[in-house]
């Protein structure tokens, strides 16, 4: 049953072997029957018995892309060695099988649905590959780390273990420490009625506090009525959407919207983050129930975008170091970013280089999907699983690459780094806090 | 809204505040707040680069702070901020602070009555709750979902009651939180415990619980129902007769379970915040009948017209009217009574209010960023650069109207006979 | 030999038509009645002009990156569905067929341009074929159904050439002719072949998602 492929480059995984170790076939085939029956339909069925093994896909995919073509990283082989045998097989598969499915729906796909663009029948990878990770999900079979993440979720409505008193604690922290540049800045917290509810990741009031403090720069200098929640809700990440642990992803986005409604906001910024975004735009509502987003969500891409239209965000300097752009698959591929992104970019930096290719069909930063949140273990499959994109870096010639996601800047940062490519990775609100006009501030 | 009786109910409208401006020396001032019965109006006020203080109704008290934040006004009009001072936090109302400082406090709670108030609180990395001044005898290595009865007797909230290192997957599988009660924590260690609540008569507890990655259920005071659930809500107490009401997911489907036994049919595709009636004769929740549909059922029979989003569901005392905001495909906020949406739609609708005989629903509406009181889908002539939420008498025939125009605070009370449909 | 070939044009073909217009039917309804109620959050975003528009794009083989990434396969997979479907509808052979069983007036193609067509399809199994014999990528993923259905293919076309130059014994051919033709007709619900009749939907569900929801092209 075990195909030449994952079987030859096992890695061990405390979670995945714990995970294992506690299962029988007769156990897997019970709740692998009950999730494809419960939770399975129309699409799935269609997928498996129409896709015409015609190996098109392939080319889509930077795994196979940067495994020199390796037939087995093809976006086709990752279901044919997981999905296609668990329904040749009634689901009667091996422990050890069933390890294989998970190393590869965690670690071998980031569901970024570039393949979409090269199968011609419209086959969503991406989705079946989900599926597997709902089996795996069910069967206690995850990836050590991005496990714990989701227990981070369920226990804190946030992605890093963020306690309630931690947040306040950090906004109020940015704010004195932004007050030395501007002296009348506020991060208003828990104002009922603001238009704008500024939504962050859970990592930024731990490490990237300086996110934070930018954007309420931003907000402050460009007269935005804001605020931000002082309860859990506030962190708009979700790793469960990833493990495949759709209660809890329906747990944390029903936080974060109840959040939004309880405030009586208009819309929900979000900060540079691309898998929150689609968890928030496209899989926790549906989860839930909501066709769309409950209350609208916006990218932060497009809120600068909507600042530099009204005439809000002004420019003080351009940025000249020459520069590119990484296209986040969760919000170009997602949400068709890529006009407003450019716009945004060229906005401050004159010397813009595009990057090939790129805008749909940019190589996806192999971080996402939550490959980077199986931690340590995995750091080599997404580095040397993405030698195109290190390639597509380096053939730019710039210094400085823009990624206006958070999983990308992680994901990119360890190929600059094992590649070498010697870049500097920034956001787009780095250059914008750098080089906009503010009016308040002292100095 | 029994305390509101004492309030001022004669109709007509009054300036309460000629000027909003503050009197000392300040550098800024940050958002208003109303007390309840339209008397007061607060905002922190920030003095210097290091001073802070709170401003009701044109003086600023005279206790000062290095930060202040959070003023909210109780049930019964009185005002509590949570402020800074040399490091520690403590909580001050009306212009006492309490007499102990703690390493962080957040998320102020009011009982009822607004006698008793409770805080969350971090005390030297330990977490649990202080209510009145007095903090939890045993505090945990975290805590959240807080919660304060009714009465204000007792506290809860989930807590982690067994240390656990980074990554420790396994022991997180096995359990480490629970339910603490007035600091007491629940023999029952399980993985997830949210949203504890008590009973009207603060004797028991309830919280949503998961046991495994997928088995969830429904606690009372450590004891678990029979049944788990693919998923549940939030569970609430039938202020009448104790009984306890939770959406759960079963088969696929969203339905209501009452102590243990189902009660609506699962046959929702969302069912959630779920209220009693005060008379506990009748249940609501909003519900969604179909994939993206959602609406208010009452005893399970959903209303036929549905909205793409539903929130707070307001009942009258008897259950026998309801009201819930609601927002149409254009992104345009209205009120659904009893069935029917208002006619007119607004940028914003806010909390809805419902009278006691349930005649009349009234809620702050907003269109181009000013605010007006619209009662039964009329809207009231005032104009608001910005409003509070309206309340009703306890009669029920008159709401009391608050809010901020030019620079003056206003409150009026205003017969809401003629909205009658 | 006669009773043989009276069989498999008349009852057989009356067989093999209904299990191919019944079973298309069926399968349609019910894959439907399964979206309805399992893919409850997929289906109330199809949406027909951004269908159209992915169909569309796909139905230009060099309009997605997709075909362009494969030329020669994209160019092959054209040819060998154009061909595919055209040469057994308008061959004067079965419009003969229908004319004298059913009385039905058919347009034709000429027997040169039918064989020449016929001979592409040919070219394309054998490129298939042979591409998925020897290429990396398809010999990890195929299986057993992806052979019976080009094959399938093959001997149809293989046997109609074959008949149509009268190589070998000719009534023989022709009746073997008429069984492939007949199995790949009945087949097409139940096997592979069953993109044929899925396909627009598949499409237009992924060109709905990546439109109307994704505000992005899916080509
Ligand atoms: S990583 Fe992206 S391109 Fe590769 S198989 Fe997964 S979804 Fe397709
Ligand atoms: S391109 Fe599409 S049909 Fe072809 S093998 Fe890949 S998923 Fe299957």
């Amino acid at each position: 049953m075990s195909i030449p492929g994952i079987r030859d480059r096992k890695i061990e995984d405390v979670g995945l072997q714990a995970g294992v170790d506690r299962l029988t076939e007769d156990q897997i085939q019970k709740t692998i029957k009950k999730v494809l029956k419960g939770e399975t339909g129309a699409k799935l069925k269609l997928y498996a018995e129409t896709c015409m093994r015609c190996g098109l896909c392939a080319e889509g995919c930077h795994y196979y892309m940067s495994h020199d073509k390796d037939p087995s990283y093809a976006p086709v082989s990752k279901v044919r060695q997981t999905m296609w045998e668990i329904l040749r097989h009634n689901g009667k598969v091996s422990p050890e099988f069933i390890y294989g499915c998970a190393q590869i729906a965690y670690t071998e796909c980031n569901m970024c649905k570039r393949c979409a663009h090269y199968c011609p029948l419209g086959i969503d990878i991406g989705y079946i590959i989900s599926v597997v990770r709902r089996i795996c999900h069910k069967l206690g079979v995850v990836p050590l780390y991005i496990q714990d993440t989701a227990h981070s979720h369920s226990a804190t409505m946030n992605q890093m273990w963020v306690k309630d008193d931690e947040w306040p604690d950090a906004l109020q922290w940015q704010e004195d420490e932004a007050r030395d540049e501007i002296p009348n800045l506020r991060i208003p917290l828990e104002v009922e009625g603001a238009d704008i509810f500024y939504s962050v990741i859970g990592p930024e009031p731990k490490f990237r506090t300086q996110l934070i403090y930018q954007a309420a720069v931003l907000m402050n200098e460009t007269g935005q009525s804001w605020t931000m929640p002082a309860t859990p809700g506030w962190d708009n990440s979700d790793m469960a959407m990833y493990t495949g642990d759709y209660e809890v992803m329906g747990r944390i986005k029903r936080a974060h919207f109840d959040t939004a409604m309880r405030l009586k906001v208009k819309r929900i910024v979000m900060g540079e983050c691309g898998h929150a975004f689609r968890s928030i735009y496209d899989m926790g509502n549906r989860w839930l129930g909501w066709k769309m987003h409950p209350v609208r969500v916006m990218h932060a891409i497009e809120f600068y975008h909507e600042l530099l239209e009204k005439g809000q965000l002004k420019i003080a300097k351009t940025f000249d170091t020459p520069v590119t752009l990484h296209d986040p698959c969760n919000i170009i591929r997602g949400r068709g970013l890529m006009d407003q992104a450019r716009e945004v970019v060229k906005a401050f930096c004159p010397n813009f280089v595009e990057m090939t290719p790129n805008r749909e069909h940019n190589y996806c930063c192999c971080a996402g999907g939550g490959v980077i949140n199986c931690g340590p273990p995995f750091k080599n499959v997404r580095v040397e699983g993405n030698k195109v994109k290190a390639e597509q870096l380096i053939r730019t010639g710039v210094p400085v690459v823009i990624a206006p996601c958070h999983n990308c800047h992680g994901g990119l940062e360890d190929i600059i780094h094992a590649y070498k490519t010697g870049q500097e990775l920034k956001f787009l609100i780095d250059i914008i806090y750098e080089c906009m006009e503010k009016p308040d501030a002292v100095e | 809204m029994r305390l509101a009786s004492s309030w001022d109910w004669e109709p007509g409208q009054r300036v309460v505040l000629e000027s909003t401006k503050c009197s000392e020396e300040h550098e800024w001032q940050e958002e208003f707040y109303a007390s309840p019965d339209g008397e007061r109006l607060a905002c922190v006020v920030r003095l210097s680069d290091f001073e802070s203080g709170v401003w009701v109704n044109g003086e600023v008290w005279e206790s000062r702070f290095d930060r202040v934040w959070y003023p909210r006004f109780g049930p019964d009009n009185r005002l509590t901020v949570l402020a800074q001072a040399e490091m520690d936090w403590t909580v001050a109302t009306e212009d006492a602070a309490w007499e102990d400082s703690y390493t962080y406090v957040w998320g102020t709670r009011f009982s009822e009555d607004g006698a008793h108030v409770a805080v969350s609180v971090q005390q030297d990395g330990a977490y649990g709750m202080i209510v009145d001044g007095k903090i939890w005898d045993t505090l945990y290595e975290n805590a959240n979902n807080f919660t304060l009865s009714p009465d204000g007797s007792r506290s809860a909230a989930a807590v982690q009651a067994i240390p656990m290192g980074q990554a420790e997957v396994a022991k997180f599988k096995a359990g480490v939180f629970t339910v603490a009660v007035d600091g007491q924590a629940w023999d029952k260690i399980v993985m997830n415990a949210w949203t504890p609540v008590f009973s009207k008569d603060a004797r028991k507890v309830a919280a949503q619980i998961r046991l495994t990655h997928f088995d969830y259920a429904i606690a009372v005071d450590g004891g678990l129902w029979p049944d788990t659930y693919q998923m549940v809500w939030e569970p609430v107490f039938n202020p009448a007769n104790g009984q306890l009401a939770a959406p759960v997911k079963a088969g696929g489907a969203w339905g209501v379970a009452i102590d243990g036994l189902m009660a609506w049919k699962p046959r929702f595709f969302q069912c959630w915040q779920p209220v009693f009636s005060r008379n506990g004769q009748r249940l609501a929740a909003i519900v969604a009948p179909e994939y993206g549909e959602f609406t208010v059922a009452i005893d399970g029979q959903p209303w036929s017209w549905t909205y793409p989003v539903i929130d707070q569901v307001v009942l009258s005392d008897d259950g026998s009217c309801a009201a819930a905001r609601a927002k149409d495909n254009d992104e345009k906020w209205t009120i659904i009574k009893d069935g029917k949406p208002w006619e007119r739609t607004y940028d914003m609708v806010f909390s809805p209010a419902i009278s006691p005989d349930g005649a009349f629903a009234a809620a702050k509406v907003e269109k181009k960023g000013q605010h007006r009181i619209a009662v039964n889908g009329h809207e009231l002539e005032t104009v608001f650069d910005q409003a509070w939420d309206p309340v009703f008498n306890p009669e029920g025939d008159k709401i009391l109207v608050r809010g901020l125009s030019q620079g003056k605070f206003l409150r009026a009370v205003v017969p809401v006979e003629q909205y009658r449909y | 030999m006669n009773a043989a070939y009276e069989f498999v044009v008349g009852p057989l073909a009356w067989i093999a038509g209904a299990i191919f217009v019944l079973g298309s039917i069926y399968r349609l309804v019910s894959m439907y009645a399964l979206a309805v109620k399992k893919d409850y959050s997929s289906l109330p975003y199809m949406d027909l002009k951004y269908s159209l528009r992915s169909i569309i794009h796909w139905l230009n083989p060099f309009g997605t990156a997709g075909w362009k990434a494969s030329p020669w396969t994209a160019a092959v997979t054209f040819i060998f569905h154009i061909c595919l479907i055209i040469t057994p509808l308008f061959l004067l052979g079965h419009a003969v067929l229908l004319e004298t069983f059913h009385g039905i007036e058919w347009p034709t193609i000429s027997d040169g341009l039918a064989d020449g067509l016929t001979m592409l399809v040919i070219a394309g199994c054998i490129f298939f074929i042979i591409r998925r014999a020897t290429v990396d990528k398809l010999k990890y993923i195929t299986s057993g159904m992806d052979w019976f259905v080009i094959f399938l293919v093959l001997a149809t076309f293989l046997t109609g050439f074959a008949a149509y130059h009268q190589w070998l014994n000719y009534q023989f051919i022709l009746i073997l002719h008429i069984l492939a033709g007949e199995a790949m007709l009945a087949s097409i619900p139940f096997t592979r072949l069953s993109h044929m009749i899925f396909w627009v939907f598949i499409r237009g569900y992924m060109g709905s998602e990546f439109g109307k929801v994704r505000h992005a092209k899916d080509w």
